[in-house]
């Protein structure tokens, strides 16, 4: 008598229990908040007005389809750039650079030009400790040329590494790549 | 053992003959075990007031010649046993059975041992752990302590997240049984250790395949059964504590537990211990964020009536396991610097702290347990238990995000075992079973990192019969059937593009229900799984003692959530994961066998076993994916029919106050369809053991223990070369990402040291312990992070134990 009780009782339990988890309750859907779906990249000429040169978006983030915008850049030319990273996913679209400056000694934008390309860079900006991050930065172009422009952003490298802070990256650099972005430039 | 208490009952029980008259009735039947069913060898049926004096054969049956009309009181006894009599007109020819209760002493004893739930009955492929041989690893995990036995290794994440490994099988295919409650807790994941506190069991036992079919019948790889002390039926008080520090880790374990035992049956236990350790040492250098923190505890109460009883019984798993800093990376560039770097990236001075990334998972278990024996029949035992799974992984992240788990999951499970264990026909134990089960996963929308696992219901109900059969004294047989029946209702969201190239708006638009934010659909995927699994075996004992077992079993296993829904990142390996939602259900079948005996002095134990899985679920790459965060490798689940084979063999000898116990394994896994070997299988593996024990000094013993580890030369080649970026130079350039290639042969010897003293009834206990003697620089291929960091260096552990 005593076990049907008890098996009585452990189904009322079960049915309690499973009860709670109603089909009905639709999960929210999350929005990747780690996400940068976006990679913009503003030159400014001397004397010009500044223009978005190039742009990498990815709204599916680690999904396919990504499209990639570029512009030509004028040789023998000295811009001043500024990047900015955004996810477009989120509404309002929440601009991660803001982030990055915020945590600026855990961060530095790393751009390397492939050994064809006539362009160098520049750091225009430091953090807390004096060491530069790339949020802003100068782009000298020489005689026309193409080739690829790398971008990355690296989270918790070694920035008082040997090189880092003339924008070399090397083994020593370390840390987690968040972006790494390649466009490819054309100066003519 | 029996034939001599036996003998000893004689003396007891001999009585003088007296002739009467009318004498020629004849009174006969068996003599029942009333705990086990067994046939009781050498019980003493004797008349009271009379001479006439039987004893029962080895089948346990006994017939008394010569028995005069009239009331007659026939008494039974048995060394083992409670002295029974019975009151009878004797009229003719009579047939009586006496079921015998054993006496308290020797039923604490079987209680204790477990012995009542000897698994080793049938014609399972099985190994056992004790309780002395556990208590080593007091300051480790259940996955170490396994590694011990021959054939089972462990799929590892760091040296904190230890998967143990059965004949090459792992994670979903192995089963836990904690307490005989089925452990639920997100077992799907490489990187997901079981919850059970090495500390609560008494003792472990390992069966090699799927024959334990009342456990479940998705047991491809094997099944582990974890018991718990169980309480004495006695007035006693029974304590133990353990405290066990390490150098490696500069941390420790304190494990107490009590039991306090009623001889009306009424006990309680409590138990609890407490794990702190720091970042771990590779021989080089420090293993930092390697930290781990565990708050285990359980308690119960119960009353065993031995032919009825109630037990309730509560256990909390917590634990907080960091994992190594280097070993979160961004991309497949990350990927390769970390393959060639010689010493992990973030190597940090000595700490207790533990950052991300980082698990933490707390796992409840509530039991309630009855049974009841029933006169004729047998026994009913029927169970309900709930489990409550939080799991939480932290990553590394930035901004206000950084506290923030990147996966927050919990795994609610109810179960309810009804189980009916028939012995009334002769010669037959069968056991008859209803498991249902009801699981709820919910996983945090709150941790703005899309869910890898989605919300799910999932209801199983399964039923089962087994029986074992003595044929003859050296022969037994057992057979068992099982069907599963496993519906799975989720509720996941899909990026569109994602549901798009896999195809899936072709082949389940059913499922789709509405477009969602974010560019993702919510889908409702539900599925049914219909499976089977049997078993069939036989036990031959040989006249020289030598026992032969074979066992042939089948497994159905339906794919996990993981392998059906797993649709994300997977930092610490670079790849992306996506499951399947085409997978069907995997069957195994597998021929297990065991020669065991003794040979001047020699002990050993062979076991070889065949093991054909139709549609293996494996994760293998299939492509590139470029991402705004650079390349990755996409790792998509696929099915194949796979063949492992192996053998593991067990030898020890005795000499004087020497013994020498060598145990070896080998596996070989293939992939039929593909023809190439499957990955993660354990390299052939040697462990021996030299010990000198001197009973006389206080019980002191010193063993060396050299175990190697060869390379596995079988492996999938996974490689791909991927175009990168050269940081340096800005030139892509071909780069093979090498992450196949298994690391070399490694050997490691360790030894153990201890003394024992008595007193006052208390038993103390010092132990020294010093794994990796010689602290050697090694890379473990079972281990996730072994692309990132060596292996733990020398650990020397202090023990010290008590028994009160």
């Amino acid at each position: 008598m005593k076990t049907i009780k008890l098996l009585s009782l452990s189904l009322l339990a079960v049915l309690t229990f499973s009860a709670c988890s109603n089909d009905d309750d639709a999960p929210e859907v999350v929005l990747e908040q780690e996400e940068i779906t976006t990679l913009n990249v503003f030159l400014t000429a001397e004397g010009g007005t500044e223009e978005l040169k190039f742009s990498y978006r990815d709204l599916d983030g680690d999904g396919a389809n990504a499209q990639v915008m570029t512009n030509n850049l004028d040789a023998n030319t000295t811009y001043t750039g500024r990047l900015e990273f955004l996810n477009e996913n989120d509404t309002p679209v929440e601009n991660v650079t803001e982030e990055i400056i915020e945590e600026d000694d855990e961060h530095q934008i790393f751009f390397v030009s492939s050994s064809g390309l006539n362009l160098t860079t520049e750091y225009l900006d430091q953090d807390g400790d004096g060491n530069p991050i790339g949020v802003e930065f100068r782009l000298v172009t020489e005689a026309a040329s193409t080739g690829n422009m790398t971008i990355l952003l690296i989270h918790e490298g070694n920035k008082f590494a040997e090189g880092a802070n003339e924008g070399v990256f090397s083994s020593v650099v370390g840390g987690d790549t968040d972006i790494e972005v390649v466009f490819n430039v054309t100066i003519d | 053992m029996f034939q001599k208490l036996s003998l000893l009952c004689f003396l007891f029980f001999v009585h003088l003959i007296v002739i009467a008259q009318d004498c020629n009735i004849s009174i006969s039947g068996q003599i029942i075990d009333i705990h086990d069913n067994t046939m009781l060898q050498g019980a003493v049926i004797s008349l009271e007031g009379s001479s006439v004096v039987a004893y029962s054969d080895k089948n346990g049956n006994y017939t008394l010649e010569d028995v005069c009309k009239g009331m007659v009181t026939i008494k039974v006894s048995h060394p083992y046993c409670e002295p029974q009599s019975k009151k009878i007109n004797l009229t003719e020819n009579t047939k009586i059975n006496f079921r015998l209760e054993h006496h308290l002493e020797e039923l604490n004893e079987i209680l204790l041992k477990g012995k009542l739930y000897e698994p080793n009955l049938n014609s399972s492929i099985t190994k056992q752990l004790k309780t002395e041989e556990l208590e080593g690893f007091s300051n480790a995990s259940l996955g170490d302590a396994l590694k011990t036995i021959s054939g089972v290794s462990s799929l590892n994440t760091g040296s904190a997240i230890v998967k143990p490994i059965i004949n090459g099988l792992h994670s979903s295919r192995v089963l836990i049984i904690n307490d005989n409650v089925r452990l639920h807790d997100q077992q799907w994941g490489e990187d997901h250790a079981p919850n059970i506190d090495i500390n609560s069991a008494a003792n472990v036992t390992i069966i090699k395949g799927a024959s334990a079919l009342k456990y479940g019948g998705d047991a491809v790889g094997g099944t582990i059964v974890v018991e718990p002390q169980k309480a004495p039926l006695k007035d006693t008080l029974m304590g133990k504590t353990i405290l066990t520090g390490a150098t490696n880790g500069r941390g420790g374990t304190l494990s107490s537990s009590l039991i306090k035992a009623n001889s009306n049956g009424f006990n309680y236990r409590i138990q609890g211990s407490l794990k702190r350790l720091g970042d771990l040492n590779a021989p080089d250098y420090q293993l930092t964020n390697t930290g781990q923190r565990e708050n285990n505890f359980s308690l119960g109460v119960g009353l065993n009536k031995i032919d009825y009883g109630i037990d309730f019984s509560y256990k909390l798993t917590n634990s907080k396991i960091g994992i190594l800093r280097s070993s979160h990376i961004g991309n497949i560039t990350d990927l390769v610097a970390s393959i060639n770097r010689p010493i992990p990236f973030v190597t940090e001075d000595f700490s207790y702290s533990i950052n991300s990334p980082k698990q933490e998972v707390t796992h409840q278990i509530f039991r309630l347990n009855t049974f009841k024996k029933l006169k004729g029949i047998g026994e009913v035992n029927l169970q309900y238990s709930f489990q409550n799974n939080d799991r939480l992984e932290f990553d590394v992240r930035i901004g206000d995000r950084r506290d923030t788990p990147a996966m927050d999951m919990n795994l609610k499970t109810h179960s309810i075992l009804a189980q009916l264990e028939w012995t009334a026909p002769e010669k037959f134990d069968s056991h008859f079973g209803i498991e249902l089960n009801a699981q709820t996963n919910f996983p945090s929308g709150e941790t703005g990192v899309r869910r890898l696992i989605p919300d799910y219901d999932m209801y199983t109900a399964g039923f089962f019969a087994t029986t074992d059969y003595k044929l003859t004294d050296t022969w037994e047989l057992d057979a068992g059937v099982r069907y599963d029946f496993n519906t799975i209702d989720a509720q996941k969201f899909y990026r569109i593009s994602r549901w798009e190239s896999q195809n899936y708006n072709q082949l389940y638009p059913q499922f789709e229900i509405e477009e969602a934010q974010g560019r993702q659909i919510l889908t409702n995927p539900t599925f049914d799984y219909h499976n089977f699994s049997g078993t069939i075996g036989g036990t031959h004992t040989f006249k020289n003692n030598w026992k032969f077992t074979a066992n042939l079993s089948s497994a159905s296993r339906a794919p996990n959530p993981s392998e059906l829904f797993s649709d994300g990142l997977h930092h610490s390996l670079a790849r992306i994961e996506l499951g399947d939602l085409q997978l069907n259900s995997e069957q195994s079948f597998k021929i297990g066998a065991e020669l065991q005996g003794e040979l001047n002095n020699l002990d050993f134990n062979i076991q070889p076993f065949y093991n054909i899985i139709n549609d293996f679920i494996l994760l293998e790459p299939s492509g590139i994916e470029s991402t705004i965060r650079g390349a990755f490798p996409i790792w998509q689940y696929r099915q194949t029919d796979a063949r492992l084979y192996g053998i593991d063999v067990g030898l020890s000898y005795a000499y004087k106050d020497f013994d020498f116990v060598s145990n070896f394994a080998y596996v070989n896994g293939q992939d039929i369809t593909r023809d190439e070997a499957i990955i993660n299988m354990p390299p052939f593996n040697m462990s021996n053991t030299l010990s000198y024990r001197k009973a006389d000094w206080n019980h002191f013993f010193l063993s060396l223990n050299s175990q190697f580890i060869a390379e596995q030369n079988r492996f999938p080649d996974n490689n791909f070369t991927q175009q990168i970026v050269n940081r340096s130079t800005g030139d892509f350039e071909n780069v093979l990402v090498d992450i196949s290639t298994p690391p070399s042969s490694y050997h490691l010897l360790n030894l153990r040291t201890g003394m024992e003293f008595e007193f006052d009834n208390k038993r103390f206990s010092i132990n020294l312990i010093i794994n990796n003697l010689l602290n050697t620089t090694y890379r473990n291929y079972l281990n996730a992070l072994r692309f990132y960091a060596d292996e733990v260096g020398t650990n020397a552990m202090l023990q010290l134990k008590l028994n009160y």
